[in-house]
């Protein structure tokens, strides 16, 4: 077996794998005591080797970090089913910013520069059908801010895709807001052209007894950096976050979930699954869950699992659990990074399937525990599709 | 008629510490219609060979030759080999995980017949194919071999063999691990591929038992990478009687209790 799996339970420390075998450093501080601001200036100006911002290339960052101007908009198109209603607003609109605070300088950048957002808010005590929000970067050599607030009202079921496309740097901070006894599914889907640099802050705030179903599909664009936060404002929310990403030659790509776990029998549970082929790929997830002491009864795990299918591609990987009362449920990670397994390989092409074949079976076995969640069909074709392309251009 | 002949096979296997002979000079022809046992006590190459049959990447050949109808094996990838009509079921089969099991069958005998099988026959044929070898249904939509048990595994091996047809199929201690009950199921399964056609069955095996269900048309000693010894079956009730320590000097037994 070419994959090595580490696993933890109620464990304090973090680890990294990848080609350089990164040791993974205990975080300096306690994620309670991360920073959060909306002022910007509030922020310095990042360096990169603060522990937030140490693995991102800082200099493909089209300083979206050092205050660039909005040069250009990005497109935000909203396919809505009857009973759902789309807004466009203003910087003053009283509901914006109530999911959650920017925890670094340019969700915070992101959150000062935009001029207007985009409100969608899902009918409660309803199933809708699937809303769909597609953001058009603002071109390449462009750089734009963005806003979008999603509202599942009180026992609300709906979903939401968001299909993240074009060219040109973009930041941005999308909330949502899980009212009481709601079931909100998302996917967001980064399929940027390859010039593309997208660093966005996703903030969900669940009520009682809300359900929150987060995909995020990382395919396309050059910087990818997406920071999804959950918090509970009530007893038995439970959380979902899935990942699925890959990474070619020279993308970055970098996933920092964070479950804030302050209330008490909520549950969550975090997948993120990478695949990485050709120079210089590089993928990170971060994988903070933090339960308070407040939090008795929380369930929670996480896992994530990288596949290098070729030489100098790199992925890390960091799990941290922090718990602050022993009154829980369970609580677990497990993360793991491998090259291909020749073994399954073989096995396979020992039963006369040819190479190339076997291969694309294997990475698609691997993927198919979060294909398998995605609950729009359209949606999971496409990303099928996307996938068999990836593969196909490298010949695996 | 197929024929898979092994001429003075020499094998390495590549460690830590460099690369270690393990094939001492195998020759063995086995001709369609013919089971031959091959028995021999654990490390004494039998896996290696199998797997050096069937192109396993860890195996170097480093002299000798594997014909199959006088077709040079030792040229052909891992799935050529399966295509033309080479088969091992493996001692220890491998996991694959979000590969369905009736996706992983369906391709791999699109692969070997060379054309996909008739949705509506292929799925009477799979029915039938796992209820002959006690194989609940469910197992079809689960990951191939993952969280089966060793039996369960074993199954599905010969479940394979019985779909793709090969024309030599190799068994590599397909009994061991098995129950009584398992073990009757599956040497019905191998000997309901041995009357399906004219084809040629490599059984290796370290115990006699399966012996009783199938029976051998020739038995070979297995000791030290190499054949030492080859009779009829009269050869395996010799093994069941004195064990492995004539051929290599401790004993071991080749009967169960
Ligand atoms: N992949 C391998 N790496 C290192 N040693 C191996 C490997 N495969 C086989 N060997 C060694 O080769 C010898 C024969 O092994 P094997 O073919 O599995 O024997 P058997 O199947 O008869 O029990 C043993 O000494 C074993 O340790
Ligand atoms: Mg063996």
């Amino acid at each position: 077996m070419a994959v090595t799996t580490e696993q933890q339970q109620h464990g304090l420390t973090a680890h990294s794998h990848g080609r350089a075998e990164k040791t993974g450093s205990a975080p300096i501080s306690s994620r309670a005591d991360h920073f959060t601001s909306f002022d910007v200036n509030a922020f310095e100006v990042p360096g990169g080797r603060e522990e937030i911002w140490r693995f991102t290339p800082m200099k493909r960052l089209a300083n979206l970090h050092n205050g660039a101007e909005a040069t250009g908009k990005a497109a935000v198109d909203v396919k809505a089913p009857e009973g759902v209603v789309v807004e466009t607003v203003g910087r003053d609109d009283a509901r914006l910013g109530v999911a959650g605070t920017p925890g670094d300088r340019v969700a915070a950048q992101a959150w000062s520069a935009f001029t207007e957002a985009t409100v969608v808010t899902l009918p409660g005590d309803a199933k809708s059908e699937p809303t769909t929000i597609t953001v058009t970067g603002a071109g390449e050599g462009q750089v734009a801010y963005g806003h979008l607030h999603v509202h599942a009202k009180q026992f609300a079921e709906a979903v939401v895709v968001i299909d993240h496309r074009g060219s040109g740097a973009y930041a941005d901070n999308v909330e949502f807001v899980v009212g009481d006894g709601a079931h909100l599914t998302v996917v967001a889907i980064q399929d940027w052209a390859d010039d593309a640099v997208h660093v966005s802050s996703h903030h969900a705030k669940l009520g009682r007894d809300a359900t929150f179903r987060h995909t995020v599909i990382t395919l396309g664009g050059n910087v990818v950096r997406l920071t999804p936060v959950v918090t509970y404002s009530g007893r038995g929310g439970d959380a979902e976050l899935l990942g699925l990403y890959f990474a070619d030659a020279g993308q970055h790509l970098e996933h920092r979930t964070f479950i804030d776990h302050a209330e008490s029998n909520c549950r969550s549970n975090v997948v993120y699954k990478g695949a990485l082929q050709g120079e210089d790929a590089h993928t990170v997830w971060i994988g903070d869950v933090l339960i308070r002491a407040a939090a008795q009864g929380t369930e929670t795990f996480e896992l994530n699992r990288n596949l290098v299918l070729t030489d100098g591609a790199r992925a890390d990987s960091v799990p941290n659990l922090e718990i602050e009362t022993g009154e829980i449920e369970g609580a677990g990670h497990a993360s793991a990074t491998g090259r291909f397994d020749d073994e399954q390989l073989f096995y396979l092409q020992a039963r006369g399937i040819p190479e190339d074949q076997a291969r694309r079976l294997v990475v698609r076995g691997f993927f198919h525990e979060i294909l398998l969640k995605i609950a729009v069909p359209e949606v999971r074709e496409r990303l099928e599709a996307a996938i068999e392309a990836e593969l196909e251009a490298v010949g695996v | 008629m197929a024929t898979l002949e092994i001429k003075d096979l020499h094998v390495s296997v590549n460690t830590d510490e460099g690369s270690k002979e393990i094939l001492k000079g195998v020759d063995l022809t086995i001709n369609a219609g013919e089971t031959h046992a091959i028995m021999g006590p654990n490390g004494s190459g039998k896996s290696t060979l199998s797997y050096a049959i069937a192109g396993h990447p860890k195996y170097e050949i480093t002299s000798g030759s594997v014909l199959l109808d006088g077709e040079n094996v030792l040229d052909m990838t891992v799935d050529e080999r399966a295509r033309a009509g080479l088969f091992l079921a493996m001692q220890y089969p491998v996991e694959v995980p979000g590969v369905s099991m009736s996706n992983f069958l369906r391709t791999a005998a699109t692969a070997v017949r060379g054309e996909a099988p008739k949705l509506r026959h292929w799925v009477k044929e799979v029915k039938e194919a796992m209820s002959d070898l006690d194989i609940d249904p469910a197992f079809a939509e689960r990951s191939v071999n993952e969280g089966f048990s060793g039996g369960e595994k074993k199954r599905h091996e010969i479940l394979q063999l019985g779909l793709l047809k090969p024309k030599i199929a190799i068994l590599d201690e397909t009994d061991s691990g098995l129950d009584v009950d398992a073990l009757r199921v599956v040497s019905e399964g191998v000997n309901r591929f041995k009357q399906s056609g004219d084809v040629g069955v490599m059984l290796i095996t370290h115990y006699t038992r399966i012996l009783k269900y199938i029976s051998p048309d020739f038995v070979h000693v297995f000791a030290t990478g190499r054949i030492v010894e080859s009779g009829g079956p009269e050869l395996a009730d010799q093994l069941e009687a004195e064990g492995y320590v004539k051929y290599i000097g401790k004993q071991e037994a080749a009967s169960i209790g």
